[in-house]
């Protein structure tokens, strides 16, 4: 059996066999400290050993730059939004996670399909249609879903530079004000990343918890998904 | 029409007062012809007629250029950026005119999409849902013509033929020129799965192009008793 499979039909031209390696994603919404859990778990993995690569959100050769320029100008349908970030999506699965499950690698994903997933739902898509548009996705070996109520968000974004337009969800009509809409759109950011949660059987981390003890957990969690893997070798190593 | 699978393009009809028509055939079929001079005549006729082309959106359109001239595009990826320039489309310019009463004509349309994104090898159940927002057509004319016309029409005026659009990147011939042979007929192919499933009217592309445009004013104008023409909305559009 392949180590991996699409929620789908797949990559057109991948053969799932192929593919080694693990992908471990962190999900959760701005300001929920994913960008330091994901380097504290890249050093802590190659400290073991591992080779690490890593992804997150528009950070594709093909569309990054378009969806930068469309952000700048708020130019582009709604819609179509949902369809960039998918193509940004699928040329990073194909151009960079793939390649690296391929080589064995453990790519770590700085949020995957389902923040897409969510924020395209908030926008007005049919939640049946995004997650069939998605569905040519690889299943993770585990989702790790750093949660945290948008009371206690708040103060954590102003700490980071403070509201953005986006993530405040101001190309939405949730009214003028900044902070309101802000309030409203990451509440049902949420709200829709826990359905997704449960849908998908996310492993849920309370991310209020201080960040040393959250950064512990996940390596703990990583280190015994990887284990298995190893166990033989080890087992060899110690002579049977 | 067929019965289209629920979650697929297809499974519903628009209701808006406009009215849209779209015309689809392989290159050479001369169906941009047929649209211009429709568009043309309409016009003449003082309906407001919005023209739409595919691949237009000038942002997407950036990303598709880079992606192309780079030779980044996968058949994955390759349907997703046209289905993103596709939906900014419907959104900000089909589905507006189609509200404010307007005779929107396309130059291909969804069933472009499908024919050659399945030649490519992307499944062709998931092409079909990721284009469940566009619109129906009011009615979808293609253009049938036998693959040598085509080519003649194709090889002889323009020989600068370019990779994606000769199937150079599914390595079908070395040669681009025969790539773009073998590309043809298995998107020809295709097209005449879709004539069936969708009901597309079959024009022959062989006939003369007034012959053609008499038979296309004819069935558009079936559609066209409960829409007044309007001067007034003449330049607006």
């Amino acid at each position: 059996m392949p180590r991996f499979e699409s929620y789908g039909d797949g990559v057109p031209g991948v053969n799932p066999e192929e593919l080694s390696g693990w992908l471990i994603v962190i999900e959760g919404t701005d300001g929920v400290g994913r960008t330091t859990h994901v380097s504290r778990l890249r050093a802590h993995l190659e400290r073991l050993g591992y080779a690490v690569a890593e992804t997150g959100l528009s950070r594709s050769d093909l569309a990054s730059r378009g969806i930068r320029r469309a952000k700048e100008g708020n130019i582009l349908g709604s819609n179509a939004f949902n369809l960039f970030y998918a193509t940004d999506f699928a040329d990073r699965l194909e151009h960079q996670i793939v390649p690296a499950l391929r080589s064995g690698f453990v790519m770590l994903t700085d949020r995957y399909t389902y923040s897409l997933i969510a924020r395209a739902i908030v926008r007005g898509a049919d939640p049946d249609w995004i997650q069939q548009v998605y569905s040519f996705a690889l299943k993770p070996d585990a989702v790790f879903y750093l949660r945290i109520g948008v009371t206690e968000l708040v103060p954590r974004v102003l700490q980071n530079g403070g509201f953005d337009y986006w993530e405040s969800g101001m190309d939405l009509p949730m009214g003028p004000d900044l902070y309101e809409s802000f309030i409203a759109y990451q509440s049902r950011v949420i709200a829709e990343l826990d359905t997704l949660a449960r849908g998908y059987g996310f492993e849920t981390i309370d991310a209020t918890q201080p960040v040393d003890e959250i950064s512990d957990y996940l390596a703990t969690r990583v280190s015994a998904l990887l284990e298995p893997a190893d166990r033989s070798l080890d087992e060899r190593r110690a002579g049977g | 029409m067929s019965e289209h699978a629920s979650g697929t393009y297809g499974a519903n009809g628009h209701r808006f007062p406009g009215r849209l028509f779209i015309v689809e055939g392989i290159d050479g079929s001369g169906k941009s012809t047929q649209l211009t001079l429709l568009a043309q005549w309409l016009r003449s006729e003082g309906y407001p007629v919005v023209f739409s082309e595919w691949n237009s959106s000038s942002i997407v359109k950036a990303t598709t250029s880079r992606g192309k001239r780079r030779r980044l595009l996968t058949p994955l990826t390759f349907s997703l950026i046209h289905a993103t320039d596709f939906s900014d489309r419907i959104e900000r310019e089909i589905v507006p005119s189609l509200k404010a009463g307007a005779i929107v004509l396309a130059d291909r349309y969804v069933y472009t999409a499908f024919a050659r994104d399945v030649v490519r090898g992307v499944p062709p159940r998931w092409v079909r849902t990721l284009y469940r927002f566009a619109v129906v057509p009011t009615q979808a004319f293609y253009f049938r013509v036998p693959l040598e016309v085509a080519l003649k029409r194709i090889l002889s005026g323009r020989p600068k033929l370019k990779p994606y659009e000769s199937g150079m990147d599914l390595n079908l011939h070395a040669d681009i020129q025969e790539s773009y042979k073998l590309f043809q007929s298995r998107i020809l192919a295709e097209y005449e799965r879709l004539v069936e499933e969708y009901g597309l009217t079959v024009m022959d592309a062989t006939k003369p192009v007034e012959a053609q445009q008499r038979i296309l004013r004819r069935a558009i104008k079936l559609h066209l008793e409960a829409l007044r023409p309007g001067r007034a909305h003449h330049a607006a559009v």
